[in-house]
Formats: C-alpha cells, sequence, structure tokens
C-alpha cells in the first residue's frame, strides 16, 4: 500500500517528464494515410486551374502559406533551396491570401513553387485540416498523404525526414 | 405632395427607429442554437483551450460557417462531429469518445468511488469491532493538558 | 542599483532558508535547544528578506526601470500606477517572488503563534517550511530572476497583458497564492509530527487553524478568479474547466476533505494516517499546480509563458518534496490503527463518506486534467478532456455529498441511532421534495434536474435549521444560542453557503437567456421582463487604450433603471481588441451587456444575457469563507498560550 503510493508519485513524475518533451498544441494529423482531399482552384498568376488528380504517379509536397503568415518567411529559404534541386514538384496552397499580396510576396521573395493555388476562403484549407500556416503535406504517387509537418519547416527536418521520405516513397 | 412626403418620412423615420426591436444578428435562430450547441463541445485549434463556440479566431469563425452550412444542409449533430474529427482528429472533441484509450477516464471516477466506499466499508467494520483504545484516551488528556496548560503530562 | 539590492536579497534570503531549515531539524534530532531557538529568528529575518527583494521589484515597476526585463516586459509607461504594482505579479518570475513572499509570511507568522507547541515540534515545523523555501529560491534565482537587466534599456515597456489590467488583478492572485501556500505549514506540521512520531491530538488540533485558515483564502481567491473570468471574459461563463482553473480547485478539494477529516482525527484519534496523507496531498496539489502552469505541458487560456528548464526544474523540486514527504510518511506512518472505535451510523462514519466523496472528485478532476498528457505520452494521441467532460462526471459525484452534508451534523459521534436520524430528518425531507418539485414552476419550468438541484439545496438549509433547533431545545433555550463554540455556528455557516452556491449554479445554468442582436442606435431589446435600448455609441480615450462606449438604458416597466456602458477597448500596445461587459447585478439576476462587432451601417453586434441569480455563486463561496472565518475564531484555538507554553517547556524537560 505504501509502496504503491510511492510508485504511484513516481509514475506521475516519469507521465510529467515525458510531458516536458510534448508540445501539447501540435496535433497529428489524422489524415496521415488517407487519400489527398479533392479539388480544383485556379492557379495563382495563371488562368489554369489544378487539382491533385494531376499528380498521380508523382511523389509531391503541397505547402500552405500565405503572405500574412509571419513564420512563412522563416521556413522561405528552406523551400527556395529545395526547389534548386528539382527533387520533386512543390506546389503551394495560397491560404486565405488577396492575390496581389500573394504574387508582391513571391517576387520579393522568391518563388520556390511550381506553381500556387488560390484557396481565398480557406475551404480547401478546411478539408486538408489546416490550423496553423505553414503547413506541409508530402503525398505520393497513389494520392496518399504520407507526411505532415505542422509549423514551418527547418533544413534539419527537410534533411532527416523529408529528403529520406521522399526517396523511400520513390523507391 | 412628394416633398411632403419626403419630410414626413424624415419626420418619421428616428421614430420609427426608435421604436424599433433589434433584430437577432443570425438569419435563422433555429440553426444559430444548434450551432452553439455543437460548437460549444468542439476545441478551438488555433487557441489556447477555448471552445469554437467562445472563440473569435480567424479559424474559428470559418469552420462557425462550415457548420452553419452543414446544419443547413440538413446534416445531423453526429454528422458534423464526424466532419471535424476526420480533418482534426479526437483532438476537437472537448467531450472524448468512449473508446479503449478512454475507458479509464470515463469509469475511472465511477470505479474510484466504488473502491473508495469499499475501503470505507471494511475500515468502518473494524472500527466498529475495535475497543476504544486507552492510547487514545491518554492522547487527549495529553494534548488537552498541553492546550490548557493546567497540567503538564 | 534597486533591482540589484533585490536580487541580494534574494540570495541572502536562499542562504538564511538553507540554516532556517537545517539547523532547526538537526537540533531537533540531536535535542539541541539552541539549535531549535534559531528557527524563529531566521524566519523572520527570511521575511524581511524576501520583502525588501518584493518592495525592491515593486519599486522597479512604480520607477518604470526598463532596464530590468521583467520589467521591461510587464509593464508601460501609460499603464496606471496601481496596475504597474499588480503587474509585479503579472507574469512568471514575479508572480513567483509573491509565493516566495506569502511562504516567509506564513512562516513568520507560525513563529510568532506557535506559543503552545513544544519547541521541538516548532523548529521541524519551521525548518520544513524552510526547506520547502530553499527550493523555490533556488527556483527563482537560478530559472527566474525577476531582477535581470538589460543590456539594452528599451525607451518603453511591452505593456501588460489587457486582461490582466483589471481590480481582479489586485486581489486575485494574492488572494489565491495565500491559500495555496497556506497549506504548507499544514503540510509542515504533518511532516514534523511524523518525523517526530509525535502523532498526537495536539497535532490535529493545531493542524485545524492553520489549514481552515488557508482554505478560506483559496477559497475566497477561487470565487475571485471565478467572477473576474465572468466579467471579463465577456461571454458570461464562471467556470471552464481550465487546466489552470483545476490546478486550483482540487487542492482546494483535498483541502475540504482535509479540514473534515482533521476533525475526526483531533476529537476521535482515528485516521491519523489518512490525515496526515491528506495534508501532504493537498500542499503537493499546490506544487502540481505550480508546475502545470509554469511548465507549459498544458494549454490553457492562463498561463504563463515558458520554459522547459523551468519544468525541468520544479518538476525536480516535485519529486524532492513530495517524493521525500512520500518516504517519509511509508516510513514513519504508525502501523497500528488507533483511536476510538464507532459504529456504522455515526458523525465519524459520514465524515468519512464526505473524504471519500471529496478525494474521488479530486481524483476525478486530476485524471480529466492530466489524462490528455498520458494518452499523448504513450503514444496514443492526442484528445482534450473538456467542460463537458467534467459537467458529466462531477455533478454525480456532487449529489451523495450534498445529500450527506446535510445529515452529517445531525449524527452524534461514536454512535448514532438510525432511527432518530430518520425521524429528525423526515419533515426537512418532505419539505425539500416538495420545495424541489414545485419551485421551479415559480422559476420558470420544470426541468429534472433543476428540481434534483433544488432539492438539494432545500434538503442542506432545512437540516441545518433542524439541527439548530433541535440543539437550543437540548441545550436550554435560546441563551444557550450564544454559548454555542464558535465552530459551530462556522460549520453551519459554510454549509449553508454551499446550499447558496449550488443554488447560484443551478438556477442560473437553468434559467439563463441569451440573446446576440444587431443595435443601432434607439434599437430596443426585451430580455427577462427587462427592456434595453442602446442610446448611443462614442468613442472615449483610456490611459493606455482607446474605447468605444455603448450607453444601453436598462428599463423595466417603463422606468428607467440604469444606463449600462459596456465597452470595447483597443489598447495601444498590442492592439488588441477587448471586450468590456457592463453588468447589472443583483441579487435576483444580472443583467449582462457586451459588444461584439461593428456591423456597419451605425449597427452593433451586442450580446445580451439574463442570468437570474448567479450571484449567489459567489455569494455562497463567501458564506463558506465567512464560515471558516468564524471557525478561526473559536476560544478553542487559543486556550492559555502562555501558560500552555510553559507546561509543554517542563514537559520537554520532564
Amino acid at each position: 500500500m505504501r509502496i504503491g503510493l510511492i510508485i504511484a508519485f513516481f509514475a506521475l513524475v516519469a507521465l510529467l517528464a515525458i510531458g516536458l518533451t510534448r508540445n501539447p498544441r501540435e496535433v497529428p494529423s489524422p489524415l496521415i494515410g488517407k487519400p489527398a482531399p479533392a479539388f480544383e482552384l485556379p492557379r495563382l498568376g495563371q488562368p489554369a486551374r489544378f487539382s491533385p488528380a494531376e499528380m498521380r504517379g508523382k511523389v509531391w509536397l503541397l505547402n500552405v502559406w500565405a503572405s500574412w503568415c509571419v513564420s512563412c518567411r522563416d521556413e522561405h529559404p528552406v523551400l527556395v533551396e529545395f526547389s534548386r534541386t528539382r527533387r520533386v514538384p512543390l506546389i503551394g496552397l495560397n491560404y486565405k491570401d488577396p492575390s496581389e499580396d500573394a504574387l508582391k510576396w513571391l517576387a520579393r521573395y522568391g518563388d520556390p513553387y511550381d506553381f500556387s493555388v488560390v484557396d481565398a476562403n480557406g475551404r480547401i484549407g478546411i478539408d486538408y485540416g489546416v490550423y496553423g500556416v505553414p503547413e506541409t503535406y508530402l503525398i505520393d504517387r497513389g494520392g496518399v498523404i504520407r507526411y505532415k509537418q505542422i509549423g514551418p519547416v527547418t533544413p534539419e527536418l527537410m534533411a532527416q525526414k523529408i529528403l529520406p521520405l521522399i526517396q523511400e516513397l520513390e523507391r | 405632395m412628394n416633398r411632403l412626403l419626403c419630410l414626413l418620412a424624415a419626420l418619421l423615420l428616428p421614430l420609427g427607429l426608435q421604436a424599433r426591436e433589434a433584430p437577432p444578428v443570425a438569419a435563422d435562430e433555429a440553426v444559430e442554437q444548434r450551432l452553439v450547441k455543437i460548437a460549444e463541445e468542439l476545441r478551438c485549434l488555433v487557441c489556447q483551450n477555448e471552445s469554437l463556440a467562445a472563440s473569435r479566431a480567424d479559424l474559428a469563425l470559418d469552420l462557425k460557417r462550415e457548420v452553419r452550412a452543414m446544419i443547413k444542409a440538413g446534416r445531423t449533430d453526429a454528422e458534423i462531429r464526424d466532419f471535424m474529427v476526420k480533418r482534426y482528429g479526437d483532438f476537437v472533441l472537448y467531450r472524448p469518445p468512449l473508446k479503449e484509450s478512454t475507458l479509464l477516464l470515463w469509469l475511472g471516477p465511477f470505479a474510484l468511488l466504488l473502491a473508495g466506499f469499499a475501503v470505507l466499508a471494511i475500515f468502518v467494520r473494524r472500527r466498529r469491532a475495535a475497543k476504544a483504545t486507552i492510547l487514545s484516551a491518554e492522547d487527549e488528556r495529553r494534548a488537552d493538558a498541553l492546550l490548557k496548560g493546567s497540567e503538564h503530562p | 542599483m534597486i533591482a540589484e539590492l533585490g536580487h541580494f536579497c534574494l540570495i541572502l534570503a536562499l542562504c538564511v532558508a538553507l540554516a532556517q531549515g537545517l539547523l532547526p531539524l538537526a537540533g531537533a534530532v540531536r535535542g539541541n535547544a539552541r539549535w531549535i531557538a534559531f528557527a524563529r529568528p531566521a524566519a523572520a529575518a527570511q521575511f524581511v528578506l524576501v520583502a525588501l527583494a518584493f518592495i525592491a521589484l515593486a519599486w522597479s515597476f512604480a520607477q518604470n526601470d526598463f532596464s530590468v526585463a521583467y520589467v521591461a516586459q510587464h509593464s508601460n509607461t501609460k499603464l496606471p500606477l496601481a496596475y504597474r504594482l499588480s503587474a509585479v505579479w503579472g507574469g512568471h518570475e514575479g508572480s513567483l517572488l509573491l509565493w516566495i513572499l506569502l511562504l516567509a509570511g506564513w512562516t513568520l507568522a507560525v513563529a510568532l503563534a506557535s506559543g503552545p507547541l513544544p519547541e521541538a515540534m516548532v523548529g521541524r515545523t519551521i525548518g520544513v517550511l524552510g526547506l520547502v523555501a530553499v527550493g523555490f529560491h533556488a527556483f527563482i534565482l537560478f530559472t527566474s530572476n525577476p531582477f535581470e537587466r538589460l543590456l539594452q534599456v528599451p525607451a518603453e515597456g511591452r505593456d501588460l497583458n489587457p486582461l490582466l489590467q483589471d481590480p481582479g488583478l489586485i486581489f486575485h492572485p494574492p488572494m489565491l497564492y495565500m491559500g495555496y501556500v497556506g497549506f504548507s505549514v499544514a503540510f509542515a506540521l504533518a511532516i514534523a509530527a511524523l518525523a517526530s512520531g509525535r502523532l498526537d491530538a495536539a497535532w490535529a488540533r493545531w493542524s485545524r487553524p492553520w489549514t481552515t485558515a488557508a482554505w478560506v483564502f483559496l477559497t475566497l481567491g477561487i470565487a475571485l478568479g471565478s467572477y473576474w473570468a465572468y466579467y471579463e471574459l465577456g461571454w458570461g461563463g464562471w467556470w471552464f474547466w481550465d487546466p489552470v482553473e483545476n490546478a486550483s480547485f482540487m487542492p482546494w478539494l483535498i483541502g475540504t476533505a482535509l479540514i473534515h477529516s482533521l476533525a475526526v482525527t483531533e476529537k476521535r484519534g482515528v485516521l491519523k494516517n489518512w490525515t496526515l496523507l491528506l495534508a501532504i496531498t493537498a500542499f503537493s496539489l499546490s506544487l502540481l499546480g505550480t508546475f502545470l502552469v509554469r511548465s507549459g505541458v498544458l494549454t490553457s487560456v492562463h498561463a504563463f509563458a515558458t520554459d522547459p528548464r523551468r519544468g525541468i526544474f520544479i518538476l525536480l523540486l516535485l519529486v524532492l518534496v513530495i517524493g521525500a514527504s512520500l518516504v517519509l510518511f511509508a516510513v514513519r506512518a504508525p502501523r497500528v490503527a488507533s483511536g476510538g472505535a464507532f459504529d456504522l451510523v455515526s458523525r465519524e462514519t459520514f465524515l468519512l463518506a464526505n473524504n471519500v466523496l471529496l478525494t474521488v472528485a479530486c481524483a476525478t478532476v486530476f485524471l480529466g486534467t492530466l489524462y490528455p498528457l498520458a494518452v499523448d505520452a504513450l503514444g496514443m494521441g492526442k484528445i482534450s478532456v473538456g467542460p463537458p467532460y467534467f459537467n458529466a462526471v462531477f455533478g454525480p459525484l456532487m449529489v451523495p455529498l450534498l445529500f450527506l452534508v446535510a445529515l452529517g451534523p445531525h449524527a452524534a459521534w461514536r454512535s448514532a441511532s438510525l432511527a432518530e436520524l430518520l425521524a429528525r430528518s423526515r419533515v426537512a425531507f418532505a419539505f425539500a421534495v416538495i420545495g424541489g418539485l414545485a419551485l421551479p414552476f415559480a422559476l420558470g419550468g420544470f426541468s429534472p434536474l433543476v428540481a434534483l438541484g433544488l432539492f438539494l439545496v432545500l434538503w442542506i438549509i432545512a437540516c441545518t435549521f433542524l439541527q439548530v433547533r433541535s440543539r437550543v431545545a437540548l441545550r436550554g433555550g435560546a441563551p444557550a444560542l450564544l454559548r454555542q463554540p464558535a465552530g459551530y455556528w462556522g460549520m453551519h455557516l459554510a454549509h449553508l453557503g454551499l446550499a447558496v452556491c449550488v443554488f447560484g449554479v443551478v438556477v442560473s445554468k437553468g434559467y439563463e437567456t441569451e440573446k446576440e442582436v444587431r443595435m443601432a442606435q434607439g434599437d430596443t431589446l426585451a430580455i427577462g421582463g427587462y427592456s434595453l435600448r442602446l442610446v448611443g455609441m462614442r468613442e472615449a480615450p483610456g490611459p493606455n487604450y482607446s474605447a468605444v462606449v455603448g450607453a444601453v438604458e436598462l428599463s423595466r416597466d417603463g422606468k428607467l433603471l440604469k444606463v449600462l456602458r459596456p465597452e470595447k477597448r483597443t489598447y495601444f500596445s498590442s492592439q488588441m481588441p477587448m471586450t468590456e461587459a457592463a453588468i447589472d447585478p443583483g441579487l435576483t439576476r444580472d443583467i449582462y451587456v457586451s459588444i461584439g462587432e461593428p456591423l456597419g451601417g451605425g449597427a452593433w453586434s451586442v450580446r445580451v444575457y439574463y442570468k437570474p441569480f448567479i450571484v449567489w455563486i459567489w455569494g455562497g463561496a463567501l458564506l463558506m469563507a465567512l464560515g471558516g472565518l468564524l471557525a478561526l475564531s473559536d476560544r478553542r484555538y487559543r486556550r492559555g498560550r502562555a501558560t500552555a507554553q510553559a507546561a509543554a517547556m517542563q514537559g520537554a524537560k520532564a
């Protein structure tokens, strides 16, 4: 009984210690392993439209961004760097952003995207469970979401997580 | 004549306004009531622990608009909750669903209550059997002595 | 310079705390009276040093010394002086300093008021408090120094969070912390009793007033916080089951259990181990609350800005303080149950049932608060546990508790007659059933849950009344009432307070109405028999914000009662929009008006609530606290201090 009390307390401490290493605000996406929701949206600054179905057979990245999003600036150089390698297509989902602002932003900081699509009212964002821009989805050849990054992509994350995963998916 | 009417209207307008009963913000109050009821049990994702109903965050407003649309489209509460869970996971539900991982959460309090009263019953039975010990009487006397200062033990 | 002095005082206070913690404890073990005698002066020195540090920080705020990082982050030259001063505890570092100041204050109180206790016990108690203080001093000095300077001094401070710029900040945290920290005394007494092996009635009797005092503060602190949330957050809620609220509620529940179990332990000598454990748990939960609020493991509306280093440090502190006390408990707590026998139907059993219910209630809050963390830590995904869960689970636990609260005082110690108990409460039961069924119709419609709640309320009130009446009859008429000890009245007042609080909860929840309307100048709105009319909106500058203030006339039957002025503020520093609700409070109802967004064309969205009897919630809490105060004033706790001390000294020598 008494020993049980002490064991219970230390179990609680262990739990709290693990808790310290977690981010309580990060919500894992239930979409992982599920087909990427379909949509058809106009491309940013182009007359054509885009639907994820066009990417069948390809591994690709979908990056949710906006000109008003502060941490998008932080991840931007990483994406620009990535786009130079032309490893896989990188498509932007411009989220709740006036197109003029978005184009200006790309002109100013560089455009790493093959192209971006315009989600003006955030409706598609909801289907993808977007809640903290920027977010990045890795989608496989069969159109299934394999990985989701919430928040900026860092160089470490790119090197240690995303690139190896791309390699694996392309095999 | 026309002028006169205009003048009359201009005079009457403020009076008319004054007597006006303020209309509800929501176009359809029944929809709004259901929305609040559903949204109170959903968690706002971008806030620090607020319900969707209470939050004024951008995403929360978007999601409420979405829920409103679903209510108007005749979806059931369960379907609407399912829509949210499919996108954001169980995290959005303030009332965690009963499943294996939440069994302890839902049954724990009642199990504890049963256990507590079981322990209580055992304890009371033992106490009933116990004779008043001399030790406690001695204890009481000593405490009284200390506090009253009438005598030292 | 002032900041450095404050910092220096804190370092000195740490040294004093070390001595205060080690010397008297060593003295008590080795029987060295001179070392023990060090406890009281050390406690005094400790308090003076921490108070000086606190004043130094307050001074830096008053002087707008933005070279101090903490001041720069939490203040602003435009902030009114009252808020600049309460901003001292508006952030993590300063609120920790407040915590330490109050700990030193409680320790000083123990040093000054510990006459009747044996010196060795006093030494041990103050020693334990000293050791706790060492932990917190180390925490503040190594991870959260409020006196840290900035190399580049900003011209202007960042300003205090607008949500905190409210009179609530002046009173709520100090009250709450007084409660939290106050449980350290009961804790230290328990540890001292365990260490010395003297688990006598003197220990229990002595723990009672300290526990009650801490409980009174915690009750007031929680009630103030709840009222603050009610008028500040703008949607009329008063309890959100937020992790931080739960963190304050858990020690309250266990503290309440402790008050009752101490009564049993003192009067009958039973349940010593359980009481010890509760005393340890109440303070442990205060510490756990500190961890939850300051480490960032849970998201909360109220949490401080976090830093994982701090989390690790507090966790370490938890391990040391709680772990060591539990080990001490395991080794030293008596293995043989002691104390008098009692029957199944007796005051003892009722108090035990109270303890079971309160402990399970606390465990439920604990489970709900930490479950998401556990699920996440075990890699089973992320879940949220919110108000729907707590309301669903907590309510059923409160029903038996409220039922038994009414009966407990009727039962005699040792053995009560069930038949007599039933006979005495029969009238009350009938009254409560009829009232519970009828009253909802008078209030605006029947609902089974409201009826159940009202039944319980009336049941407590009726039973209390009958108990007092029978006591009068037994002890010889009305004059006997005056001769009853203050503790007796305190108990009844606290129980009635609980009933009043439950009444407020049940009725306000059951019959509130809410309207969200579009209002332009001159528009009217009818709610709960009242009529509201928007007279106009105007811009009004504040000291550090700009505001739009509405003027809303509240009238009934064509008679103007009051002009309510809800505001919408935008603070310069953060550009954060804040709604300041306008409330017409009343004994039977609150009218609550808050402004939402402008809707164009001069119209605004306006939310209006009619909340019947809602102030009874806080009124009930106030009555509970007054009951506690009344119990504290009981003569028994102060009897013959000087002579008792002499006796104790002689006893120690003998």
